[in-house]
C-alpha cells in the first residue's frame, strides 16, 4: 500500500472508509516517519505499541460512522493522557503519569482516533519558539535552523513533517496560531469555553483554549467537531449543542463584511507581511466579501495586558508543583520551605520562573491595583473594541504574526522581542474569541506566512467558511522538503 | 434574675483596660460532598481515602461548586439576619503549605456571599447585639500530622476541599464570657438551621480570635493580634485572657504591640508568635479564573427564607408568651433545637411551668452526669410529662418524684406503672393522716409541750416524724395543715 | 517602577523559588525591561472602567450534592515522590 502520510486528514479518512488503506498500515507509515524524524525533536513520548494495538482493534471491528475512524493522532504534551507520561515540557513533571484522560483527548478517542505519542512544547506552554522545553527545542521542518513557533511547536512541526495526520494544541496567547503560521499549516483557537479545559495542564485559566492544528480547513472543521463539547467538569465550559462544522462547511463569502483593523499595521512590519495582508483582502473581495476598515484602538495595550494577566494566573496555577504529590522533588529537602524552593527552582526552567515572578509581583500587596486590576480594566476595553466592531463586521482579517519563522536562538536573550511575536494573536485570547490562522503565502526566504481570521464568540462556522473559500482561492502549497530523513 | 453590671477589665498598674475581641469562626458546612468535588465529607475516614484528583490538585483539575453548600451559606446568612449578596466572587488566597495542595485556597475576598448581619446575646447585664461583618464560603485545607514520625510530617487530604463558612464578627465582644455566649449562640443558630453540626471535637467549628486592649474609655482600638485556629471555647477564653494580659503588660512597660499571628499552646496555656506564617501575609488574592461569579436569583433566596425553621430568638419570645416562662428559662430551653422540641412535647401534655423547672433541674443534671444529649435521654418526653402531671395533681410529692425519676432513668418504665407497683402514691387521706399525727403527738408529749410554750422550730420535727411514719408518702401540704390544727389543741 | 534585587528576592520568596545569586543580575535586567513594556498601560485612564472578572457573561453552574468521587487512594498517592501506604510524606514542619 502506498504511503498516505503526505495527504490530509479528510483524504486519509476517505481512504480508510473506502478501505484503500487499513488503520494498521496507516499507523505503521506514521511510525516509520516518526522514527526517521528524530532530528526534529517533536516527540517527547511515543506510544507505538498502544497505537498498533488500537489500529488492529479498529481493523477487526471498524466503525466508519465515527468522525476519526481508525486515525492515529499525536497530541501536545499538555493534555493529560491516562497511563501515558505527561510532562508539559517541564522537568517538574518529567515523571508524571496521570491516572486520567483530558476531556478533549477523550473526545478524540471516542470519535475513533487513538494516541500515537506526545508532542514537545514550550514548558507549561510559555514560549513562542519551543525553545523553553526541558526536552530541547523543536526544529521547524521548513528549515533546519528555524523555530517551529510556540508553544505548540512540537505539534506544528510534527504536522508539517507528516508525523501525524492532524493534531491538537493549546492557545493562551497565540500558541496554536503562531506555530501554524510558522509552518504553513492551519491553526484554530476556538471561542473560550468551547473545548473543555479539564485535564489540560493549566497555564492561564482565563485564556487557555485547546484547538485543532491541521493541514487544511476541512480537517480543522472535522477535528474541532470531534474535540469540542460541553463538559460539566469545567465551570467555564459553554453549554450548547454541537455543530457539525465539517458538514456545514461552505465556501461562499458573498456579502460578508470583513473588517481590517488599522492598528494591526505595526511599525517595522516586514513589507511581505503587509503585501500578504493586501493579497488576503483582495481574494476575499474578489469572492464577493465587503472589505471595511475598522479600528480596534486598544490593540497596542493587549500585549502588556496579557503579560500581567497570564503570569498572574500562571503564578497561582503553578503553585501546585511543590514536590509533594507528584512530579520532581529536589534532593535538597532538609525542611519544607527549602524543599519547596529547591524543587521549584530546579524543576522549572528560566522562562517559567520569570513568569511566575512577574505574576507573583503583580498580585502582591501594594501592586495589585497598579498592575493586575489595571490589566483587568484594559482587558475590558479590548473586549469592548471587538464587541463594538462585531456589530458592523462578520469577521476581522489580520496577519497572524509580524514575521515568518525566526532562527533558533535569535530571540532567546531578549524576552520582550520574543513576546512581541504574539502581538496579533494575544488580543483574541483576552477577548475570548475564535480565530483561525491560515497559510497564505511565503516570504522572500520561502518561509510560510499566515493570515488570521477573527470571529464573534461561537462563530467558528463562519470563520471556517471564510477560511475555506480563501484556501481554495489562495493556492498556498507547502514547500517542505523532507531534508531530515 | 439580677441585673448585674458588665465588669470584665484587665487591671494594670496604670489603670483598667478594656478587651476588644473579634472572631473569625470557621464552620464546616453540613453537606454530603465537598465544596468543589464529589468526595465525601464524612469525619474519621481512612487517610487520603476521601480525596479526589481535584482535592489533591492534580494538573488540569477544575472546581465545580456544590449547590447545597451555596444554599447552606445563604440559610446561615438569613439566620444571622444578614444581607445576602446576589453577586459574589470566588478568589484565590495564595500561600504554600504542605496540606494546601493547590498552593491556594479558594475563598471569597472582595465579594462575599453574605454581608452584614447581627447576633443577639443574652448576658446577665442585658441583651447585647454583636455585629456580623460578613460570611463567606471557602475550602478547608488538609491535615499535617507531625507526631507519627520523628523526622517527617505526614499529610492527609481527607479534609482538603470541605466547605467552610467563615463568619467574621465585628470587634464587638468584650470578655471571654461574651465569646462563650456568642459561640454558643452561633452554634445554636446553625444547628437549628442544619447548616453546621457545631462539633468542636471534630473540628467542625474553629475560630481565629482577634484580641486588642485599650484603656477604659478610649475610643480608638489598640493593635490587635490574631490567635489562629482555636478549637474549643475553653481554649478561646484562656487564650484571650493570656493575650490581653500580655498586651497590657507590654503597654505598661512602654513597649509596642506587633500586629501578628499567634498560636495558642494548649500545653503551656500561652500564646506565642507563629514565625512560620510571617511572610505568608501577602496572600495575593485575585478572582479564581476557573470559576465564574455566583449570581443568585432573588427567588432562590426568598424560597430559602420561607423554608427556614423557627430560630432561637423567635422561639424564646414564643416560649415566654405561650408557656409563661421567664426569660432565663426560655433562654435555656431554646438553646438547642432538640431541647426545645423535647420541652414542647412535655409542655403539651403537662404543666408548662413545672415541666420547665423539672427539665432544667433533674433532667439536665442527669443528662449532664451521663454525658448524654437530650436526643439520647433514657426518659421519653411522654413519660416525663406523665411524671410532671403526677406531681402537679398531688399524686406524688416532689421527694417521691425524685425517686420515681431515678427508677425511670434505670428502667425506662412509665412513671404511672412505677408509682403503682411500688405503692408510692402520696397519702392524701386526711383521716389516715390524722390517725398518724395523733399517734406521734401522743408519743412525744414533752415536745408538744415545748412547742406550745413557743419553741416553734419543733414544727419541723413533727413533719419529719410524719414523713418517717408514712414512708415519705404523706402529702406535705395536708400534713402541715393537720399538724398545725392538732398541735393547737 | 523599577525592580531592585531585594524586591526580586522578596517576590521569589513569596513564590517559593530560590534564586541563584549569580543569576539575580540578569533576572533583574530582564524583569525591568518587561515591566517597562508592561507599564505602557499607564498611558490609559481607566478610572471609569469596570474590571473584567470573567469573559463569559453567565452565572456559575452548580452541581448536585452527591458523593461520586474519592476512594482512589492508590491513584492519589501513586505519583508522589515520597509517600507511605496512607500518607504523603514531607520534611518535618515545625510550627
Amino acid at each position: 500500500m502506498s504511503d498516505l502520510t503526505n495527504q490530509s486528514l479528510h483524504e486519509i479518512i476517505e481512504k480508510i472508509k473506502t478501505k484503500k488503506i487499513s488503520s494498521l498500515e496507516l499507523t505503521n507509515n506514521y511510525i516509520k516517519n516518526i522514527k526517521t524524524a528524530k532530528k526534529l525533536n517533536t516527540f517527547v513520548t511515543t506510544t507505538f505499541e498502544h497505537a498498533l494495538e488500537k489500529a488492529k482493534e479498529f481493523d477487526k471491528k471498524p466503525n466508519y460512522e465515527q468522525l476519526l475512524p481508525g486515525i492515529p493522532l499525536a497530541v501536545k504534551d499538555l493534555f493529560c493522557t491516562q497511563d501515558v507520561k505527561t510532562t508539559a515540557g517541564s522537568n517538574i513533571l518529567n515523571n508524571f503519569i496521570p491516572s486520567y484522560e483530558s476531556t478533549v483527548t477523550k473526545n478524540l478517542w471516542n470519535n475513533g482516533a487513538f494516541l500515537l505519542g506526545k508532542l514537545n512544547c514550550d514548558e507549561f506552554a510559555m514560549g513562542s519558539s519551543n525553545e523553553t522545553s526541558f526536552f530541547g527545542n523543536v526544529i521547524n521542518p521548513v528549515g533546519d535552523k528555524l523555530v517551529p513557533g510556540g508553544s505548540s511547536g512540537g505539534s506544528s512541526a510534527a504536522l508539517a513533517a507528516d508525523l501525524t495526520p492532524a493534531t491538537i494544541g493549546t492557545d493562551t496567547g497565540g500558541s496554536i496560531r503562531q506555530p501554524a503560521s510558522f509552518t504553513g499549516t492551519v491553526g484554530l483557537k476556538p471561542t473560550y469555553g468551547l473545548c473543555s479545559r479539564w485535564g489540560i495542564v493549566a497555564f492561564a485559566s482565563s485564556l487557555d483554549q485547546a484547538g485543532p492544528m491541521t493541514k487544511n480547513i476541512i480537517d480543522s472543521a472535522i477535528m474541532l467537531e470531534a474535540m469540542c463539547g460541553f463538559d460539566e467538569k469545567d465551570s467555564t465550559s459553554i453549554k450548547k449543542n454541537k455543530e457539525p462544522y465539517s458538514k456545514n462547511l461552505k465556501d461562499n463569502v458573498k456579502g460578508l463584511k470583513i473588517g481590517i483593523p488599522k492598528e494591526y499595521r505595526v511599525d517595522n512590519m516586514p513589507k511581505e507581511v503587509d503585501e500578504l495582508w493586501e493579497k488576503g483582502k483582495k481574494i476575499l473581495k474578489d469572492l464577493g466579501a465587503e472589505i471595511i476598515n475598522i479600528s480596534l484602538p486598544h490593540t497596542k495595550y493587549a500585549l502588556p495586558t496579557y503579560y500581567i494577566v497570564a503570569p498572574a494566573e500562571a503564578s497561582s496555577n503553578l503553585a501546585r508543583y511543590d514536590g509533594v504529590r507528584y512530579g520532581f522533588r529536589s534532593k535538597k529537602d532538609e525542611d519544607l520551605i527549602q524543599m519547596y524552593e529547591n524543587t521549584r527552582s530546579e524543576g522549572f526552567g528560566d522562562e517559567v520562573k520569570r513568569r511566575i515572578l512577574i505574576g507573583t509581583y503583580v498580585l502582591s500587596s501594594g501592586y495589585y491595583d497598579a498592575y493586575y486590576l489595571k490589566a483587568q480594566k484594559v482587558r475590558q476595553l479590548i473586549k469592548k473594541d471587538f464587541d463594538e466592531n462585531f456589530k458592523k463586521v462578520d469577521a476581522i482579517l489580520t496577519p497572524s504574526t509580524p514575521s515568518s519563522a525566526f532562527e533558533i536562538g535569535e530571540k532567546t536573550n531578549d524576552p520582550v522581542s520574543m513576546y512581541l511575536n504574539d502581538i496579533f494573536t494575544v488580543p483574541v485570547n483576552l477577548a475570548g474569541l475564535p480565530a483561525l490562522s491560515l497559510p497564505a503565502g511565503v516570504d522572500q526566504k520561502g518561509y510560510p506566512l499566515g493570515l488570521q481570521l477573527i470571529g464573534k464568540a461561537l462563530d467558528e462556522q463562519k470563520i471556517l467558511n471564510i477560511g475555506y473559500a480563501f484556501e481554495k482561492n489562495c493556492g498556498f502549497q507547502s514547500q517542505i522538503k523532507k531534508w531530515w530523513s | 434574675m439580677s441585673k448585674e453590671k458588665f465588669d470584665y477589665f484587665i487591671n494594670g498598674e496604670k489603670g483598667k483596660y478594656e478587651v476588644v475581641i473579634g472572631l473569625e469562626v470557621h464552620a464546616q458546612i453540613l453537606s454530603n460532598s465537598k465544596l468543589f468535588s464529589g468526595s465525601s465529607t464524612k469525619f474519621g475516614g481512612d487517610p487520603n481515602n476521601q480525596v479526589s484528583l481535584i482535592d489533591s490538585a492534580f494538573p488540569g483539575m477544575l472546581p465545580v461548586i456544590n449547590e447545597e453548600c451555596v444554599k447552606q451559606a445563604v440559610r446561615t446568612g438569613l439566620g444571622l439576619n444578614a444581607k445576602i449578596n446576589n453577586f459574589s466572587v470566588f478568589d484565590r488566597k495564595n500561600y504554600f503549605y504542605a496540606d494546601l495542595p493547590q498552593g491556594y485556597q479558594i475563598s471569597q475576598y472582595k465579594n462575599p456571599i453574605v454581608g452584614e448581619g447581627k447576633v443577639l446575646l443574652d448576658m446577665p447585664y442585658g441583651s447585647k447585639e454583636i455585629g456580623i461583618e460578613r460570611l463567606h464560603l471557602e475550602q478547608d485545607a488538609g491535615k499535617s500530622i507531625h507526631d507519627m514520625d520523628p523526622s517527617n510530617t505526614y499529610v492527609d487530604l481527607n479534609r482538603s476541599g470541605i466547605a467552610l463558612m467563615e463568619i467574621v464578627s465585628k470587634p464587638d465582644l468584650r470578655s471571654p464570657e461574651e465569646v462563650n455566649v456568642y459561640i454558643k449562640k452561633l452554634r445554636s443558630i446553625m444547628r437549628y438551621l442544619g447548616t453546621c453540626d457545631g462539633n468542636m471535637q471534630e473540628g467542625s467549628l474553629r475560630a481565629d480570635v482577634n484580641v486588642s486592649v485599650r484603656k477604659e474609655g478610649d475610643k480608638n482600638f489598640g493593635t490587635r493580634c490574631e490567635i489562629k485556629n482555636v478549637n474549643s471555647i475553653k481554649f478561646m477564653q484562656m487564650a484571650i485572657e493570656y493575650e490581653a494580659t500580655r498586651q497590657v503588660e507590654l503597654i505598661e512597660n512602654g513597649k509596642g504591640i506587633d500586629q501578628e499571628t499567634r498560636l495558642f499552646d494548649t500545653k503551656k496555656n500561652e500564646t506565642r508568635s507563629m514565625r512560620s506564617k510571617e511572610d505568608a501575609h501577602d496572600y495575593r488574592y485575585f478572582p479564581d479564573p476557573d470559576l465564574l461569579p455566583l449570581k443568585l436569583e432573588q427567588k432562590l433566596i426568598d424560597d430559602l427564607k420561607k423554608s427556614l425553621p423557627e430560630l432561637p430568638d423567635k422561639k424564646k419570645e414564643r416560649f415566654i408568651k405561650e408557656y409563661g416562662l421567664n426569660a432565663y428559662e426560655a433562654n435555656v430551653l431554646v438553646s438547642e433545637k432538640e431541647i426545645s422540641d423535647y420541652y414542647e412535647e412535655v409542655a403539651k401534655l403537662s404543666d408548662k411551668k413545672l415541666a420547665a423547672t423539672w427539665m432544667m433541674g433533674d433532667l439536665f443534671a442527669m443528662l449532664n452526669d451521663r454525658g448524654l444529649d437530650i436526643s439520647k435521654s433514657p426518659i421519653s418526653a411522654k413519660h416525663f410529662a406523665e411524671l410532671v402531671q403526677s406531681i402537679k395533681s398531688g399524686e406524688i410529692s416532689g421527694r417521691i418524684a425524685k425517686e420515681v425519676f431515678e427508677i425511670m432513668v434505670e428502667s425506662g418504665e412509665n412513671p404511672k406503672k412505677i408509682i403503682e407497683s411500688k405503692g408510692m402514691k402520696q397519702q392524701s387521706d386526711p383521716k389516715e393522716l390524722e390517725k398518724m399525727i395523733n399517734e406521734i403527738i401522743s408519743k412525744n408529749k414533752d415536745k408538744v409541750d415545748q412547742y406550745k410554750a413557743g419553741k416553734e422550730k419543733l414544727f419541723g420535727f413533727f413533719v419529719g416524724q410524719v414523713m418517717k411514719l408514712s414512708g415519705g408518702k404523706a402529702n406535705p401540704q395536708l400534713t402541715n395543715e393537720i399538724l398545725k390544727k392538732l398541735l393547737k389543741n | 517602577m523599577s525592580l531592585d534585587k531585594e524586591k526580586i528576592k522578596h517576590v521569589a520568596k513569596l513564590a517559593r523559588i530560590s534564586v541563584n545569586e549569580a543569576k539575580v543580575d540578569s533576572l533583574t535586567k530582564d524583569l525591568n525591561s518587561i515591566f517597562k513594556f508592561i507599564e505602557q498601560l499607564n498611558e490609559l485612564d481607566t478610572s471609569n472602567v469596570e474590571p473584567l472578572t470573567s469573559i463569559l457573561n453567565e452565572s456559575l453552574r452548580t452541581r448536585k450534592d452527591l458523593i461520586n468521587d474519592g476512594k482512589i487512594r492508590d491513584k492519589i498517592l501513586q505519583n508522589s515522590p515520597k509517600k507511605n501506604d496512607e500518607f504523603f510524606v514531607v520534611p518535618k514542619v515545625v510550627e
